[in-house]
């Protein structure tokens, strides 16, 4: 499957509090969410953003609270994906848990807001418009393409449910 | 070759003989806890995927403690989707009102994890009970509910960095301010996907409250978890505690670290971390010329006994500085019980401050204590991120109890020798 969107480009430890803020925490819902995503590092985000757009960021993006309300409010939002130099580890298993795609791409910096990408989740390649380079992602390890392939950690241990 | 304590418990709870860093693994959980922000997400999971019963009646730990005393509607909504699971499902160990408290004080004070565990919590500082010489590693909603299900979860064994502190302490530096200068060392990821061990003389010194300070704050250097080796201090603290067996693990002596490194914290005074990163950390008589607004002393970082003590014994007989809003919260009820007992609540009262039931509230920025536009606040907590007590333009510099006492008298941050 392959995406192609503009890209909003974010610094480097931008935090689950700049991507949902706690004060939005007392609901779950994705839409109400969704109204919110990224508000604390750019408050007017969710109303500029249109649907295929992708987050490109530094590294450790996704860091500090555990809360799956992030990568829910950032799917929800209708961002394709989420390509960084590197993730938080619980940002990084909570986007496979409820299938937000994530990259992890080191030539991050060569991305900038307004900027075309096309991504290939099959090969992992990126295209970048405006000067025709591809760049190579890091491989999804094998576990997690076997959880992605099944649809989320929930449908994986479907035959464990009693 | 050995294993590291990580990889030992790792290897017991998956029945394996040893497993190396990088392996994928499925392991028995022996507790899973959420809490009334992630297990909201959870429970609608579990149902959607057409789960009966939780796994266990006594491993599935439930505290409501974020926006506790409910802060809203949508709060107490939140609140009663827990508390109707919990009693639908029988839960045990459930956690409201009268009983509750911040649950990585309230956890280890109950007796309810223990030294050998394997713990997963829907709470990025889960990571607290490495301090009893368990693995302990915060995980999202969904992960929370496999684990409510299965009692298993898959887990990559991390690699461990060892941390070993030698040296006398200075006057007022503890558990904080060895985590924080830590932090401020490697990087709030300087641990990523890592296990951050804490060994040495100062550790195997340090009381149980300090170390549960330093295990809690591995998060903030991106580790999947801290942890310290037990010891006597750790079967002190346990052995009343416990109602069920644990295991006193050790590292082999042969274990393999991806990096070993060592500290002489006689070089260490108190420490502050300033905004927006835990990393940002000076040393207080670096600190210059920063008035403040509020002082919050509490959390599941610095809530303990111990911690208000020690800030009761810098403020007793001093007032707050007229400007400054002092919220002192001790992190469960029992603590708040022993505060009043011990005569705390009147020197913080005599001293102006104002006394909130046990919460999260305003460390996240939820509720109880929320920072206008260009306030500042000095607090006992672990994240000091943009906006994360509440204005986006607000700044939160974090310190030990000793520190946040003493800048609330002086309006301004300042050490514990600079009001005393």
């Amino acid at each position: 499957m392959k995406v192609t969107g503009k890209v909003w480009k974010f610094g480097d430890d931008v935090d689950t509090d700049q991507i949902l803020p706690a004060r939005y925490l007392n609901t779950s819902d994705p839409e109400e969410l969704a109204q919110h995503c990224m508000e604390d590092a750019d408050p007017g985000f969710a109303g500029k953003v249109a649907e295929s757009d992708i987050i490109v960021a530094g590294k450790y993006f996704g860091c500090g609270s555990s809360r799956e309300h992030a990568p829910i409010a950032i799917k929800a939002a209708k961002v394709s994906c989420v390509i960084a130099k590197n993730f938080a580890r619980i940002f990084y298993r909570n986007s496979f848990n409820t299938g937000l795609p994530i990259l992890e791409c080191d030539s991050t910096d060569r991305f900038n807001t307004g900027d075309t990408l096309t991504v290939d989740f099959q090969t992992g390649e990126i295209t970048h418009h405006e000067t025709g380079n591809t760049y190579s992602t890091r491989p999804i390890p094998p576990f997690m393409q076997e959880l992605l392939d099944s649809g989320g950690l929930m449908k994986h241990i479907a035959k464990k449910i009693r | 070759m050995g294993m590291t304590l990580t990889e030992k418990i790792l290897a017991a709870h998956c029945g394996l003989d040893r497993v190396r860093p990088g392996d994928l693994v499925n392991a028995k959980i022996d507790i899973a806890l959420g809490n009334d922000i992630t297990a909201p997400i959870a429970i609608d999971e579990f149902k959607k995927s057409g789960a009966k019963e939780v796994f266990d009646l006594e491993r599935v730990v439930l505290v409501l403690d974020h926006f506790v005393p409910n802060k809203d509607i949508k709060s107490a909504t939140q609140c009663k989707v827990v508390r109707d699971f919990a009693r639908e499902q029988g839960i045990v160990h459930f956690f409201d009102s009268g009983e509750m408290g911040i649950e990585h004080a309230l956890l280890p004070e109950k007796g309810l994890v223990l030294p050998g565990d394997l713990i997963i919590g829907a709470d990025s500082h889960t990571c607290t009970y490495g301090a009893l010489g368990a693995f302990s590693s915060g995980v999202g909603s969904t992960d929370l509910a496999a684990a409510m299900i299965t009692g298993e979860l898959w887990f990559k064994v991390p690699e461990t960095i060892k941390f070993i502190y030698n040296g006398k302490l200075n006057p007022w530096v503890g558990g904080k301010d060895l985590i924080l200068y830590t932090i401020g060392d490697i990087g709030v990821d300087g641990a990523l996907y890592k296990a951050m061990e804490f060994s040495g003389p100062v550790i195997t010194a340090l009381d149980m409250a300090g170390r549960l300070t330093m295990t809690n704050m591995a998060a903030e250097a991106g580790a999947k978890n801290g942890i310290i080796e037990p010891d006597a201090v750790t079967e002190d603290y346990v052995k009343t505690r416990a109602k069920r067996k644990y295991n006193l693990l050790k590292a082999d002596p042969d274990a393999q670290y991806a990096e070993v490194r060592e500290y002489d914290v006689s070089g260490i005074e108190p420490q502050v971390a300033f905004p927006h990163l835990p990393e940002n950390t000076r040393g207080i008589s670096r600190v210059g010329d920063i008035s403040i607004d509020q002082v919050i002393i509490g959390s599941c970082t610095n809530g303990r006994i111990e911690d208000l003590t020690l800030a009761a014994k810098v403020i007793k007989g001093k007032k707050v500085h007229k400007k400054v809003r002092l919220i002192v919260i001790p992190a469960t009820t029992a603590i708040y019980r022993a505060a009043l007992d011990q005569g705390l609540f009147e020197i913080f009262l005599d001293a102006g401050a104002f006394i909130s039931p046990p919460t999260c509230g305003p460390c996240l920025g939820g509720y109880m204590g929320i920072l206008a536009k260009g306030e500042r606040a000095v607090s006992t907590t672990n994240r000091n991120f943009v906006g994360r007590m509440g204005h986006t333009e607000s700044e939160v510099y974090l310190a030990n109890p000793a520190v946040a006492a003493a800048s609330a008298v002086a309006g301004k941050i300042s050490g514990p020798e600079a009001v005393i």
